[in-house]
């Protein structure tokens, strides 16, 4: 039988997808400006950031009204808790998109640099780790949570290389070094995102298995229940 | 419109029938008490209530130890059946309704139904014959058999209406059983059961029967509870079937006097319940 | 933490009816246990089982063993009306001796014991008063009748006699569920201060009271235990889907 409170949990879960909607959106829009070169483009990824900020309120308040009219136990606790902080991962992700709209921006005017195929790979993987995490939290998917906590190595990696690679165009010409570092630091934005998906990854873990794997070392390997022990 | 004249006018009527039907029904009590007020408000004087009957034919006298005797014989009665009614009462309170309980509450009923008089000649079997004369405690032991089930019933179902919760917060406190019914569950049916064994005595202070061959009647002063006893019944009784006009006039008074008792016992009843009123 | 009452595969009828069910839980020393189920699930009888009150009632029966210090109360031989003096209750009405004042309520424990020492019998009122956070509110006219004072008064009247008598153990009965918020609030702060010296069960149908209140919480549904464990555990995440099923309000 459904009880009064589902409603307000589905309603919960939507807020979340749209949100994760709309910011996978401006991640997306950041990169296509970036290869595009597209000015306008960019801008409006900026001005986007709006809408994503407003989404987080609105959830937060949410989950505030929640939490007070209907004293969640349990299962629903954690969902109400979980939802409060992958809101907050998602709008910090939008905040990246919007840095990198900022680098596009000043790239624009700079110079014709080519965006290196390994930033463009990085993109790709934190998009999808993104994408996901949030499909974790729909399904209640432990597993493939797992996998994305499994997945940021491969970002951090990719980060690695290109930033060799840009040493070594910056070495080779100092007035590479401007744009270079534009590319650099759309790389830490991008890897950024990478870690908010992990963190989201990390928190439907918690909320479907109440194990908090958050911070710790073994967060890739699946842990067992503990079945509530004696004192 | 005309309809519900209709049905106002079958409401006035049936309350008016009602009420009149609840006159008639106490129009025998009115008489009574009238006439009774009527015939003996005349004689009852100073010297009715503090004198001995005088010898057959002298005018005069009261009945000084027929009112005496009749409180020793209500007093003697509720030493006897008070405390064997309560124990019993606490008993069948306490007891399942089935069984042994069952048996004993039956029985009490049934004893309700037994002719006074016949109390009466078991009374005189058990109290008279043995000790080889009429006595007061005779009249009392007939009284207290008359009034034994009644403070039984009464004093069960008040017994049983003192809330559970009071008997179980008195053994939560570690209180052993009997000490709880005693101290608590007694205390908290004081009102009720003092109650009724005022209306029991009421009940038995007009009996006659029972004491026509228990107490037997004294036209003095008794001595001790062992010798025979004047009460107000047997007296009013004595003089109404006698040829004495003076008699009769004493006898009337008594009655009034009787009538009296009672109500007083009664009014008392009422104001102890209402002043514990819970 | 050394154990307050130990159950230990604890049963209980009324006649033929299987109302507790293979109970057996440690309750904590010196700390608030809540009792929590749907209506129905034993857990008036089960905490009535643990001072003996359970077996008052005419066909009621009781196996298994209730250990306190190590002795099991159901042993032959054991007089049900010390471990009652061992183990108080308060109910979940007040209850509170109606022919008797403020004063002989609270001692009544102590007097209906056979304690007459007026010193004694004062100090011990005084001291249960002050423990129910009655005191000052009675402590100028302690002759009131007891019926006098308001509905949570009285039922702190009733926690004041219960402790007079010195318990280690006070099982409570839904105490809160005729009182409104403000008297009950008044009576969860209570049961906090007096958890630090007395072992304290709960019966609750309050969730929320369980959760702000007890350290322990223990599940039961149709007799059984389903789940006993610390209460921060319980709500946040329950071992047993039945119990999130409970305090989640899924009722099928």
């Amino acid at each position: 039988m459904p009880r009064h409170v589902d409603q307000e949990l589905t309603s919960l879960e939507r807020m979340v997808v749209r949100m994760g909607d709309a910011v996978q959106e401006q991640l997306r829009h950041a990169m296509e400006a970036l290869v595009r070169r597209d000015e306008a483009g960019a801008r409006q990824v900026i001005d986007g950031d709006r809408g994503v900020n407003a989404q987080d309120l609105e959830i937060d308040e949410k989950c505030v009204e929640v939490l007070a009219l209907y004293e969640p136990a349990a299962g629903d606790l954690r969902l109400v808790t979980t939802v409060m902080k992958i809101v907050t991962d998602l709008e910090r992700v939008g905040d990246q998109a919007v840095n990198i709209a900022q680098r596009v921006l000043e790239l624009i005017v700079e110079a014709p640099a080519e965006p290196m195929l390994e930033l463009l790979r990085m993109a790709d993987r934190a998009a999808g780790m993104l994408k996901e995490s949030l499909q974790a939290f729909i399904g209640h998917d432990t597993a493939l949570a797992r996998r994305v906590c499994a997945a940021d190595d491969e970002v951090d990696e990719l980060k690695e290389r290109l930033f060799r690679e840009l040493l070594d165009v910056m070495i080779a010409d100092s007035r590479a070094i401007p744009p270079s570092m534009r590319l650099v630091l759309i790389s830490r934005y991008l890897e950024r995102v990478a870690d908010h998906a992990t963190n989201i990854a990390e928190m439907v873990i918690y909320m479907v298995e109440s194990t908090m794997v958050r911070h710790a070392e073994a967060a890739v390997a699946p842990r067992t229940r503990h079945e509530g022990d004696k004192p | 419109m005309i309809r519900l004249d209709v049905r106002r006018l079958v409401d006035v009527a049936m309350r008016t029938f009602v009420a009149l039907a609840a006159l008639l029904a106490i129009v025998p009590l009115a008489l009574i008490l009238g006439f009774v007020v009527y015939r003996g408000a005349e004689g009852v004087d100073l010297a009715l209530l503090t004198q001995l009957p005088r010898p057959v034919g002298q005018v005069g006298g009261g009945m000084a130890n027929a009112i005496v005797g009749t409180v020793v014989l209500l007093g003697l009665a509720t030493v006897f059946a008070l405390p064997l009614g309560i124990a019993a009462a606490v008993y069948l309170a306490e007891s399942p309704d089935r069984g042994l309980p069952g048996l004993v509450r039956f029985l009490a009923d049934v004893l309700t139904g037994i002719p006074s008089i016949v109390i009466g000649i078991f009374a005189y079997a058990v109290v008279v014959v043995p000790t080889r004369r009429f006595s007061a405690l005779a009249g009392g032991v007939a009284l207290a058999v008359i009034m034994l089930p009644i403070v039984i019933r009464t004093s069960e179902e008040i017994i049983r209406l003192v809330p559970a919760a009071l008997r179980e917060a008195a053994l939560a406190l570690g209180v052993p059983q009997w000490k709880a019914v005693l101290r608590i569950v007694l205390p908290a049916a004081r009102t009720g059961i003092v109650t009724g064994v005022l209306l029991a005595m009421g009940r038995v202070a007009g009996e006659m029967a029972p004491l026509l061959f228990t107490a037997f009647g004294n036209q003095y002063w008794s001595r001790g509870v062992d010798e025979p006893i004047a009460a107000l019944p047997l007296q009013i009784f004595a003089y109404a079937s006698s040829p004495f006009e003076d008699w009769h006039r004493q006898a009337w008074a008594g009655a009034l006097v009787l009538i009296a008792l009672v109500f007083a016992l009664d009014v008392v009843a009422r104001v102890v319940t209402r002043k514990r009123g819970e | 933490m050394a154990d307050g009452i130990v159950v230990k595969d604890l049963n209980a009828w009324f006649g033929a009816q299987h109302v507790v069910k293979h109970v057996s839980m440690e309750v904590p020393r010196n700390a608030v246990t809540a009792v929590i189920g749907p209506s129905g699930c034993g857990k008036s009888t089960f905490i009535r089982c643990l001072n003996r009150m359970h077996e008052t009632v005419r066909g009621a029966r009781v196996t298994g063993a209730v250990l306190l210090d190590g002795e099991d109360l159901y042993a032959a031989g054991v007089d049900p009306v010390t471990v009652r003096r061992r183990i108080g209750m308060v109910f979940q009405r007040s209850n509170p001796f109606p022919t008797m004042s403020v004063f002989e309520n609270v001692a009544a424990g102590l007097m209906l014991n056979g304690v007459r020492d007026r010193a004694v019998l004062r100090e011990r009122v005084e001291q249960g008063l002050r423990q129910a956070a009655l005191w000052d509110e009675v402590k100028d006219d302690l002759g009131k009748r007891g019926l006098k004072l308001s509905g949570g008064q009285q039922q702190r009247l009733c926690i004041a006699r219960a402790l007079a008598v010195a318990p280690q153990v006070l099982l409570m009965d839904e105490p809160c569920s005729a009182l409104d918020p403000i008297a009950s609030a008044r009576i969860e702060e209570l049961i906090l201060a007096l958890s630090k010296e007395l072992t304290v069960v709960v019966v609750t149908h309050r969730m929320s009271q369980a959760r702000r209140v007890s350290g322990w919480t223990a599940y039961f549904l149709l007799g059984e235990l389903i789940e006993f464990r610390p209460t921060r555990e319980l709500f946040t995440r329950p071992g047993d889907r039945r119990t999130e099923d409970y305090i989640t309000g899924r009722f099928d």
